[in-house]
């Protein structure tokens, strides 16, 4: 213990908050973990520490990164159809360098803004929100906050990552090719997806894509069955389910979304490579394109677009729920309060689980699917709004009487919770089979969904990326620079997705490459430049946030060990945490998450890992008697 | 104009930003409170909030305000009207809805913002709030579920037979229409019998085929039920008709269905919105390639009476084109000719995409 009182940042928090853990480690094996995070792997080949690694700290900032590529690409390719929307009349001469033989004339080849509008919805949904989000956060955290020395399965961990990157690597070279990227929307929907003869982005470019999204099926379900086991098996001591935090829930829940769900769309893509390349006939049906009549027969559209949503739909669950989970943890850790309800945000995660998974044909109410099926699914829809709501209402409470600091990652907690309202009510009208036969594929679909899970999923990825950043990196970023880039990107979207409801309202179809044939869509000219040009902007201010992520990861002010003062474990490991995460023993859990502002209790926090015996002041009379 | 406008906005919002900022650290100063601490900052944040709720909140309704109409198109069918008012009816709920939790959330954003020496309320759960505001939301969304309902089992109902039956199918990049002529009966028609000529693929063996006329326009009777079926011959395209509240996907090998009661004829909507160019429009609304965005029909809603002139003025596909008939009675013999093979060649190189924009 002398040894360790000599230097100062071997977690003294852990010490002071009653951690049992590190005592009991012998003083020299801390003295080397002062000057090498990774002790254990002193000698390691810097392949094997930054590139193949097995923690799942590493692996989660090659998520990220790799994400934040992907949404860079994603974000320009919005870029680039924004500008033929906001300006269809207007030359894209200048952008022949990039786009080559795609413009022609000095306009955008219509087919090619297809696949524009197909990569953004792939690279956004799949490689940004669902690898990029969850994969990071979801593998940054489970270990830390139920006390894990990492996954169950490092190994198939580092698989799940690579996969991944051997995903990327396929769709990102799908855009090089002669015919172009897929282009059939992020649905791909057959027959157009299946037949090159209808678009050619259906030819090279769909296969590639479709063997990509097989790799990030893998890549999913390894990653997946690692956080659900890691979840039931590797809590620390003390750690029951019902002293998880929120994060881990959510987590927990994606993954077991994310298990069910993405076999399924296997199962599609599958068959829709046998469609495509071995002549059956699973979805097709009498058709005559391009001069012939096809010899498939019997098969059905409407199949496709079931199995494609019965993953789809828990998909945008998937997305959204980590970014739930990560915005409860952040909003009561800096309103200083415990989260509201805390027993009713898990009920609530489950049921939006549970209903998650009978909900996806409201994607397909005017499919010619039985009305029947229609009324029901209008049904099991209509019905998220109250775990929805029930989230909302917790979140507004945990606000209230709070004692709030405006931390980069708090105001991206409050924009989410702003976001997720404004979006998600826009839902009851779409979850409405009634008013769905107007609204389907129309721009309010449009802005409804980026809003409650594009632009939200973002704002909680930001959110969870502010808070975590010092726990990733040791260094915190720029505060300053992250409320410039919060307030720009908040405004920014709004103003973008609030005008695209009113060109939805009118009855503007989606993937439309211009609506200039139509005299009933034509009266929007002024708001889509707006739109677009707000869009541009708002995509420009994240580079604000890029530059202040890899500026900080070198030059950020050097994190103290819990800066937030947050209750959860991954605070108690050093500042940065080797292979490992703990030197010393695991700590053990005592209590719940959320003892912010405790009465009783001098600091207006309380970890997890102290023991009720040593807050004797502040115990409520039940945990007076776990003290005893 | 409007690249100004948000500039503006955007540099007027780091204006204030920069200015609320600088005024915090003056007073600070001045006060002798300035310490690098949360302190300044979050009160910045805190105005912020405020801020943006009352902008925010301005911009939002005034654009609204001044979009409403361009929103709202003229509708002209039955069903459509009562799809207006439960769509404004939910509107209005959950503008309730958002009005009441946006604002909650930024003021108690700005109110409950950082004070030194205060504490925040530990307030873990209550059972009685929690089932409050389980409750009543889900009575709400129960009435909006039955409502809903009624109006969906209603206009996803069988038509009446009265009504009229017109069919179209979708191919890329446009609509073919066809009626069912004197006989009132859609002949059959077989896909691998389509060619240049022969677009629907009649099947003229079939008596019922003889009278069928196909048409470039929609043409339908005002204040009758019209029944359209609907077809796809490629990729699924979607028969999308605003003015009526009409969405039916076309689905190739699987016929599907809509009906609607127009209710303004094409004419009484040109003197009404004062546009003699006025014209119901049919879109397609799912993606079918790279015209998707021009694949369009016009549809035109007659007096019942113009209607039947026109349809008994109508002059059915195998009159007009005798020599498919032609090639029908002889393939009724053993030895099939194969006329349709040239036509099948000239459709096989489609005309440039470039031609169509």
């Amino acid at each position: 213990m002398s040894d360790m009182a000599a230097k100062p940042n071997l977690s003294p928090g852990v010490q002071a908050q009653g951690g049992i853990g590190t005592a009991a480690v012998p003083a020299t094996e801390h003295g080397d973990h002062l000057h090498h995070d990774d002790h254990e792997h002193h000698d390691q080949h810097w392949l094997w520490k930054y590139v193949f690694s097995q923690d799942h700290k590493q692996i989660a900032k090659q998520f990220l990164i790799t994400g934040m590529l992907w949404a860079v690409l994603g974000g320009t390719l919005s870029s680039l159809f924004r500008l033929q929307l906001g300006w269809p009349e207007g030359s894209m001469e200048w952008l022949t360098p990039v786009l080559g033989k795609w413009i022609q004339a000095g306009k955008l080849n219509p087919e090619f803004y297809l696949a524009l509008v197909t990569m953004h919805g792939t690279i956004m949904v799949f490689f940004v929100l669902t690898a990029g989000l969850s994969g990071t956060f979801s593998n940054f955290l489970i270990p830390l906050q139920v006390g894990a020395r990492d996954m169950a399965s490092g190994f198939m961990n580092m698989l799940s990552y690579w996969f991944f990157f051997l995903s990327s690597v396929i769709m990102f070279a799908s855009l090089f090719i002669e015919t172009g990227p897929a282009a059939a929307g992020w649905t791909i929907y057959p027959p157009l997806s299946a037949l090159p003869q209808a678009i050619p982005g259906s030819g090279a470019g769909m296969t590639l894509w479709l063997v990509s999204m097989v790799f990030f099926i893998v890549s999913q379900l390894l990653g997946g069955v690692n956080y659900v086991t890691t979840v039931i098996n590797l809590r620390t001591r003390g750690m029951s389910m019902s002293k998880l935090p929120l994060t881990i829930w959510a987590f927990f829940l994606t993954a077991i979304l994310g298990i069910l769900a993405f076999p399924v769309l296997f199962s599609a893509a599958l068959l829709l490579v046998f469609d495509r390349s071995f002549g059956t006939s699973f979805f097709l049906s009498d058709i005559y394109i391009a001069g012939q009549a096809l010899s498939n027969q019997g098969g059905s559209p409407v199949l496709f677009q079931h199995l494609f949503w019965f993953l789809g739909h828990p998909e945008v669950y998937i997305v959204i729920m980590p970014a739930m989970g990560m915005v409860s943890e952040v909003l009561a850790t800096n309103a200083r309060k415990p989260i509201f309800g805390y027993r009713a945000m898990i009920g609530s995660l489950i049921g939006i689980s549970l209903l998650s998974f009978v909900v996806w044909a409201h994607h397909m109410f005017v499919t010619g699917m039985n009305p029947f099926l229609g009324s029901v699914f209008m049904f099991l829809t209509l019905i998220i709004a109250v775990p929805s709501g029930v989230k909302v209402f917790n979140w507004l409470a945990t606000l209230w009487r709070g004692n709030i600091r405006f931390t980069a990652a708090m105001l991206f907690a409050i924009g989410f919770v702003s976001l997720f309202i404004s979006g998600g009510l826009t839902g009851i009208i779409l979850g409405n089979a009634t008013l769905d036969i107007q609204m389907h594929n129309t721009y309010f679909v449009v802005a409804h969904f980026h809003l409650v899970m594009g632009a939200a999923a973002f704002f909680g990825l930001f959110a969870g990326v502010y808070h975590w950043f010092p726990k990733m990196f040791g260094r915190m970023m720029d505060e300053k620079l992250g409320y410039i880039h919060f307030w720009l990107t908040f405004v920014g979207v709004y103003l973008v997705f609030m005008p695209m409801h009113y060109v939805g309202i009118a009855g503007f179809p989606r993937r439309y490459y211009a609506w200039t044939g139509f005299d009933a869509f034509s009266q929007f000219a002024d708001l889509n430049r707006f739109i677009s040009i707000a869009a541009i902007i708002a995509f420009l201010g994240q580079f604000i946030f890029l530059f202040n992520f890899f500026y900080s990861i070198f030059r950020g002010r050097r994190a103290t060990q819990n800066p937030w003062n947050s209750t959860t474990l991954e605070w108690t490991t050093p500042i940065n945490p080797g292979h490992g995460n703990w030197p010393g023993e695991i700590p053990a859990v005592y209590r719940w998450p959320y003892d912010y502002s405790k009465p009783g209790s001098e600091a207006d926090f309380i970890p997890q890992n102290v023991p009720y015996s040593q807050t004797q002041s502040s115990n409520l009379p039940y945990e007076q008697d776990m003290a005893e | 104009m409007t690249a100004l406008t948000i500039l503006l906005v955007l540099v007027l919002l780091l204006v204030v930003f920069g200015l609320l900022f600088r005024l915090q650290i003056l007073t600070s100063i001045f006060s002798g409170t300035f310490t690098r601490d949360i302190g300044m900052s979050n009160s910045v944040n805190a105005i912020l909030m405020l801020v943006f709720l009352i902008g925010g909140g301005a911009w939002f309704a005034y654009s609204f305000a001044e979009n409403f109409n361009k929103m709202n198109p003229p509708i002209a069918s039955v069903h459509g009207h009562q799809m207006e008012r439960m769509f404004w009816t939910t509107m209005t709920i959950i503008g309730i809805a958002f009005v009441i939790t946006q604002t909650l959330l930024f003021i108690y954003s700005y109110k409950y913002q950082h004070k030194e020496g205060r504490r925040a309320f530990f307030f873990a759960h209550n059972n009685k709030i929690e089932v409050i505001w389980t409750v009543i939301p889900a009575i709400v969304m129960a009435a909006l579920i039955f409502a809903g309902w009624k109006a969906w089992t209603r206009i996803t109902g069988a038509a009446p037979k009265s009504a009229v039956v017109v069919e179209v199918m979708g191919k890329q990049f446009n609509w073919l229409v066809r009626y069912p002529g004197r006989d009132m009966k859609l002949g059959v028609i077989n896909y691998r019998m389509i060619d240049a000529v022969n677009e629907w693929g009649f099947d003229l063996s079939d008596k019922s085929a003889l009278d069928d006329f196909t048409s470039n326009e929609i043409h339908v009777p005002k204040g009758v039920p019209v029944l359209i079926k609907i077809r796809s011959r490629d990729v699924l395209h979607a028969v999308y008709m605003p003015h009526f509240r009409v969405q039916m996907y076309a689905v190739p090998g699987m016929p599907t269905r809509f009906w609607f009661t127009p209710t303004t004829t094409t004419n009484e909507m040109r003197a009404r919105l004062g546009n003699p160019k006025f014209n119901y429009e049919l879109a397609c609304n799912q993606v079918c390639g790279g015209s998707h965005f021009a694949m369009k029909a016009t549809v035109i809603v007659d007096e019942p009476d113009e209607y039947q002139n026109w349809y008994a003025a109508q002059q059915s596909f195998s009159q007009k084109n005798p020599e498919v008939m032609a090639a029908f009675k002889q393939k009724a013999k053993p030895s099939v000719s194969k006329t349709a093979e040239p036509a099948e060649a000239q459709e096989a190189a489609p005309a440039p995409l470039a031609a169509t924009y």
